[in-house]
């Protein structure tokens, strides 16, 4: 057991599950000579050679597509995005082909990749290096969004993402790659998708978020608690696969509901969490579902991102809103 | 005022003219040796004709409303089924957009399976084990960058099998075209870029898709060679090719083939080419048939007569029928095949969506 950042964590499961499988290969954007804007590969290059550990011209969409043919070929690509904002050039590839490959094919090729991609807000980047897409990619039917809040999860589910036969979108938030840090065994583990993580247990209210907004939430937690508020407080860890029973079961013991996302409201993924409780859980609801999300605007430059992403106060002041009888 | 500095490079002045080894009477051009023997031109000419008479049943299926919508591939069989010829189909993969279906039948896919297909039944984009095809691919230059990851993935595994991805002049104008010869010129990838010109994309002529004297001439801007070929004969596109997989395989790189053809029918069953085709440049293109010129050459040589014409007639024809015979015989796929294959395993979500739908049922 050893304390590591986020980014540490993902590079030490890369190193890993490169050392457990030979066809797993590493490409993207600066990924090699550079180790990743991020260090996310550092080192990663070196021990595993050039072939392995692949610097690419600056084309998402021919890296998106040439790991579709890479993965035909019998290999497993794990590819960086630079930026989840920069995916949106090969949106056509990872939604059409990527995720889709599968389906069209009745299973005869498939795509085991899995598309690595930081994103999230509130480090002051210029634009399109924040956008918080993965509702874009929950609708993306047939491949899997996975959205690691710690660096235990993010070696489980990133494990579990390299192993899995289908594509992974696998979200880095961005913010926590160095201010997230906890304890990681030494020892392989994966960590199954569609499983929710409680963090909290409570009984008054159910806060219901992921990634990038979880230290947003633990700490309006920790202001809720000193005001004697007993909240319950569950990481979804992955939208696609969705955990609906510990959804619902979630929601069920509390009877009331808070869902935070860093993303646009309209048709977020908080709208699939709410309308999914409206189906499974309506008689056990106590008060109106609310969302504490970004408005329907574009993310704006970084002097008033301060306003956009939710704050712990809009998580304090939504909570008070859920417990009015 | 200075004077301007010359640019270093410039567009050429004009297209190249194509190579050319069989011309339309069938006679092999100055020089030329043919590439192929007496039975490779005979597997080919047999393609071809199984290709046009393929199409030409679909289309009138597709008017009785048996079959969707789908694109004949009438003027470009030269194209498809030379350079296919110039495969190894054990080591070697056919990377298709939509109208290649003798390249395909060439790797060994089996034609029932481009029936189901085309009549909408998800069996249709089944691949048999071993067969290297992709499935047709309908967003347009969306396969060359999985061709260009199939040939990187080879050279990895260090396989001698190359690619080659087959689209057209309207798709060297998407970006993937361009990010694929990019990538692969970098990797030297066992590519090759097989740009059928056929004049059209859909209404489109293609003096619009690009200010390029020629669409090959861009492949030097990548690192590798372009070469320029009349896509109507078997021959030279057969050489172009052949030439372009020893590159490949020896470790030079990827090739850009330009064939010059012309699409004879329509975009596909949905188009109507009397709005914007025209007549003349239609007919000129007619007296340069790929398949009448391959005839001429084995007529001259003793190998083709009436007689034989007739033979293959109906052989293809019975063969198309027994293609069609074992399609009927599957089972038309039910609503559980939506959610099949979605994912390897189907996630909860998906299981509790079918079993809601087989309840309504």
């Amino acid at each position: 057991m050893v304390r590591l950042t986020m980014v540490e964590a993902i590079r030490e499961t890369l190193r890993a599950e490169m050392l457990r499988d030979e066809r797993v290969i590493l490409m993207g954007e600066d990924v090699g000579h550079l180790g990743g804007v991020f260090r996310a590969t550092d080192g990663l290059r070196q021990q595993f050679g050039a072939q392995r550990v692949i610097d690419t011209p600056l084309a998402e969409s021919v890296i998106a597509g040439s790991a579709v043919g890479l993965a035909i070929s019998g290999l497993v690509p794990v590819f960086e995005m630079q930026f989840l904002g920069f995916s949106q050039n090969a949106f056509h590839q990872i939604c059409q082909q990527v995720a889709r490959t599968r389906f069209r094919t009745r299973g005869s090729h498939s795509c085991p990749i899995t598309i690595r991609a930081p994103f999230g807000g509130n480090v002051r980047t210029p634009e399109l290096h924040s956008d918080s897409m993965e509702a874009q990619y929950a609708q993306s039917t047939g491949m899997k969004v996975v959205m690691p809040s710690t660096a235990y999860d993010a070696k489980g589910l990133l494990a579990s993402a390299i192993r899995d036969p289908d594509p992974v979108l696998f979200l880095e938030p961005l913010r926590g790659y160095r201010l997230v840090s906890d304890e990681v065994p030494d020892e392989d583990y994966t960590i199954e998708f569609g499983q929710l993580r409680t963090m909290r247990e409570g009984s008054d209210v159910t806060i219901v978020t992921w990634s990038a907004s979880v230290p947003v939430v633990e700490q309006a937690v920790e202001q809720l608690v000193a005001e004697g508020i007993d909240p319950h407080v569950v990481d979804l860890r992955t939208v696609v696969p969705l955990d609906e029973a510990g959804l619902v079961a979630a929601v069920e013991k509390t009877g009331r509901c808070v869902v935070v996302h860093e993303s646009p409201a309209a048709a977020g993924f908080g709208a699939e969490v709410i309308t999914l409780l409206q189906e499974q859980a309506f008689y056990s609801l106590q008060a109106p579902l609310i969302r504490v999300t970004a408005p329907d605007a574009p993310y704006p430059p970084p002097g008033i991102e301060g306003y956009y992403i939710p704050t712990s106060d809009r998580v304090v002041h939504a909570v008070r809103e859920a417990l009015v009888d | 005022m200075t004077e301007a500095l010359k640019p270093q490079f410039k567009p050429a002045a004009k297209a190249v003219t194509p190579h050319k080894m069989l011309n339309p009477k069938g006679k092999l051009h100055g020089g030329a040796k043919a590439p192929m023997d007496t039975q490779q031109v005979l597997e080919a000419l047999r393609l071809m004709m199984l290709g046009r008479a393929f199409d030409t049943k679909c289309f009138s299926l597709q008017r009785q409303g048996k079959i969707g919508t789908f694109a004949p591939l009438h003027g470009q069989e030269a194209s498809i089924v030379g350079s296919a010829m110039a495969l190894n189909p054990a080591s070697d993969w056919v990377v298709p957009q939509y109208r290649e279906t003798p390249a395909m039948l060439r790797q060994g896919y089996p034609l029932e399976q481009v029936i189901l297909y085309r009549e909408g039944h998800p069996q249709g984009g089944f691949v048999p084990d071993g067969i290297k095809v992709l499935q047709f691919q309908i967003s347009l230059a969306a396969q060359i960058p999985h061709a260009v990851g199939l040939a990187w993935g080879m050279q990895i595994q260090q396989q001698d099998g190359v690619a080659v991805a087959y689209f057209g002049d309207g798709s060297s104008s998407e970006g993937d075209f361009h990010e694929s010869c990019n990538l692969a010129g970098v990797l030297k990838a066992p590519v090759i870029f097989l740009l059928q010109n056929n004049q059209w994309a859909i209404s489109t002529p293609r003096d619009i898709q690009s200010a390029a004297s020629d669409l090959a001439a861009r492949a030097p801007g990548y690192g590798f060679p372009g070469i320029s070929v009349d896509g109507n004969d078997l021959f030279a596109v057969y050489q172009a090719t052949a030439d372009a997989v020893a590159r490949a395989r020896a470790g030079d790189g990827p090739t850009l083939i330009e064939c010059h053809t012309y699409r004879m029918w329509a975009h596909t069953t949905a188009d109507d080419p009397t709005r914007y085709v025209d007549e003349k440049e239609e007919k000129r293109w007619g007296t340069r048939d790929p398949i009448d010129r391959v005839q001429r050459y084995l007529s001259d040589a003793g190998h083709w007569d009436d007689t034989i014409a007739q033979q293959w007639e109906q052989e293809i024809t019975d063969e198309i029928q027994s293609a069609f015979d074992a399609a009927a015989k599957l089972a038309p796929a039910g609503p559980e095949a939506l959610y099949e294959h979605v994912f390897e395993t189907p996630t909860d979500t998906l299981i509790r969506q079918r079993t809601a739908h087989l309840q309504e049922q």
